[in-house]
């Protein structure tokens, strides 16, 4: 027997024991319509959940709940603890200097709405204001643009874009032309969750700053996916959610660099934000506290906790490198189907596990459901990054996309569901 | 359920030959409607004729873009309704809409709906019936715009 048929249909990494990871969440074990195993090929839209998170959640609901920073009754100062060891769990995870820089939002799309409305208040020279210029692409998902519009909109502000190429990938060739004093914020995702294309996005910072721009990064696909350093990544801002990360739903993280948090002022105002308050008027906590008024998710970031800390256990490298196989493996089986074409990439150089494709005469929607029949979990629609679609003149797309317990047997699976809709639609 | 179940031979037929497909004048009103969690768009004009209670539906004509669910269903929805009075027609709309909202529940018209029914299945999966209204909410649309426009017992359009 050769090494690769004694383990059939796990392939990934070598050394890498996607079926010790997959043991880690229950939920893959499912079955669907009847007796179908689920092959959950949806990690883009939010991952599944290993034991170790839920039990984390569920250990303090059950052993330490109370409110944080506030009481000083034991429970409280064991749920400050966890709340507050999971902040230093995440600084770790993402390697930055500083875990007062660490904010906990309800997700990636608070976390940018927060810094795009907090610029219209802001001193300069965070200020957006009118005349300035605010720089996104064509390849943002709509939290990554939205919140720009509205900035836009609401300061009199010019909002420019890079384009995509052919292949999928960021036109650079105008970024010198973009690039302008004006430009007081550049907003760039680190990988597609469409296209799955990478961006080279501490390049595209380094001639952001030269103009004097901030650069705000969205993380969400590349957190989960990728070994992620904000200490060299180059952005001062940078965004993802925990969900996508195999955390709970409810909790996200803004990182920033301390003095841009510092100079930023308040986003929403209530408790905890607050150092001292009169009737006329409040001083402000320190960071991270600024920006975490009210109630925070606790139990959500405790999740968000255990999830990156399950994540270094596996390794960050090494959950690359398998995705990153099972991709290659993927972009091949799937370039064999007649009628089949990949949008973004087509080799696996530069990116991500989001694979995104269209079959001729066979809408998304009806892809999307026979491959479920088949036990097969794919996305399709827009994505929420509708001017993608625009761009490659389609109104949506099937994406199946990968994760850290996504095998090559899975991709199989996907390749023969392919296959069957082909059947049923001639 | 089963694909074959849902994707009744029907239902293709439908999609790869759409009845009354293009757009096509004289019309009275044309509307857009979109699909907005998956992009799906239709553009659906109207023409009727006559007054009143004797309202008929001239033509139905549209062009869009949607899976075989929504596709089918509006080539089904203007085979039924070209030729009804407006009157019968909005009755086999909020028939088919009753359907499709039952959550597979719901016994249908077999009578009014005719090769509607065999669009059923698709109640079970509430992610797709807004695909299957998309063509008949943009024809009630249309249809209601008119009359709107219209006395209640106006002259017939020229």
């Amino acid at each position: 027997m050769t090494q690769a048929s004694a383990s059939p249909g796990t392939g990934g990494a070598p050394g890498y024991d996607v079926e010790a990871v997959r043991k880690d969440f229950p939920a893959l074990d499912r079955l669907v319509h009847g007796d179908r195993p689920l092959v959950y090929l949806d990690s883009a839209a939010t991952s599944q959940k290993p034991r170790a998170v839920l039990e984390a959640v569920e250990d303090f609901y059950l052993r330490h709940n109370a409110n944080v920073h506030r009481g000083v009754h034991t429970l409280a100062e064991e749920a400050t603890g966890l709340y507050e060891q999971a902040r230093d769990s995440v600084a770790r995870f993402i390697n930055a200097p500083d875990r007062d820089t660490v904010v906990f939002t309800k997700n990636s799309t608070e976390a940018i709405n927060l810094v795009a409305f907090t610029m219209m208040l802001a001193d300069p020279p965070y200020r957006v204001g009118p005349g300035d210029e605010i720089l996104v692409t064509e390849m943002e998902h709509h939290s990554n643009l939205v919140p720009w519009q509205l900035l836009a909109q609401r300061t009199g502000a010019r909002l420019r874009w890079l384009g995509i190429t052919d292949s999928g990938r960021l036109d650079l060739s105008r970024l010198d032309e973009l690039l302008t004093p004006a430009t007081t914020i550049v907003a760039v995702v680190h990988v597609s969750n469409i296209l799955g294309t990478i961006n080279p996005v501490t390049e595209i910072a380094r001639r952001a700053h030269e103009v004097g721009a901030l650069v705000l990064v969205d993380a969400s696909q590349s957190a989960p996916h990728l070994p992620l350093d904000v200490s060299t990544l180059g952005a001062d801002l940078v965004a993802f959610t925990g969900h996508k990360m195999c955390a709970p739903t409810g909790i996200g993280v803004l990182w920033g660099r301390r003095e841009v948090l510092e100079a930023l002022p308040p986003f929403l105002g209530g408790g905890e934000m607050i150092d001292t308050v009169t009737m006329e008027s409040a001083t402000y906590a320190a960071l991270p506290h600024k920006y975490e008024a009210g109630t925070p998710p606790i139990a959500e970031a405790i999740g968000l906790g255990a999830a990156v800390t399950y994540l270094t256990g596996v390794g960050m490298p090494a959950i690359a490198a398998h995705e990153h196989q099972v991709t290659a493996y993927a972009l091949g089986a799937l370039a064999e189907l007649p009628g089949l074409r990949i949008i973004g990439p087509s080799t696996p150089v530069d990116r991500g596990s989001a694979v995104s494709f269209v079959m001729d005469g066979i809408h998304p929607h009806d892809v999307g459901q026979l491959l479920d029949f088949a036990g097969v979990a794919v996305r399709v629609g827009h994505h929420c990054a509708r001017p993608v679609c625009s761009r490659f003149g389609l109104p949506s797309t099937t994406r199946a996309s990968f994760g850290l317990y996504t095998t090559t047997g899975e991709v199989d699976a996907l390749v023969a569901g392919l296959r069957r809709v082909r059947e049923v639609f001639g | 359920m089963s694909a074959d179940a849902l994707y009744q031979e029907i239902i293709l037929d439908h999609y790869r030959r759409p009845h009354h497909k293009g757009l096509r004048a004289p019309y009275d009103i044309e509307v857009h409607h979109t699909n907005p969690t998956c992009g799906d768009e239709i553009t659906l004009r109207v023409r009727l004729r006559g007054s009143g209670d004797e309202t008929v539906v001239e033509d139905v004509s549209y062009d869009g873009d949607g899976c075989s669910i929504s596709q089918a269903s509006t080539s089904i929805m203007a085979d039924l309704l070209v030729g009804a009075t407006v009157a019968e027609g909005l009755e086999v709309e909020a028939e088919f809409h009753r359907l499709m909202l039952g959550l597979g529940q719901v016994a249908p018209d077999v009578d009014r709906l005719a090769d509607a029914v065999a669009l059923a299945g698709v109640a079970r999966y509430p992610a797709r019936v807004k695909c299957a209204l998309l063509g008949w909410l943009a024809w009630k649309d249309a249809v209601v715009q008119v009359l709107g426009t219209r006395p209640a017992t106006g002259e017939p359009t020229p």
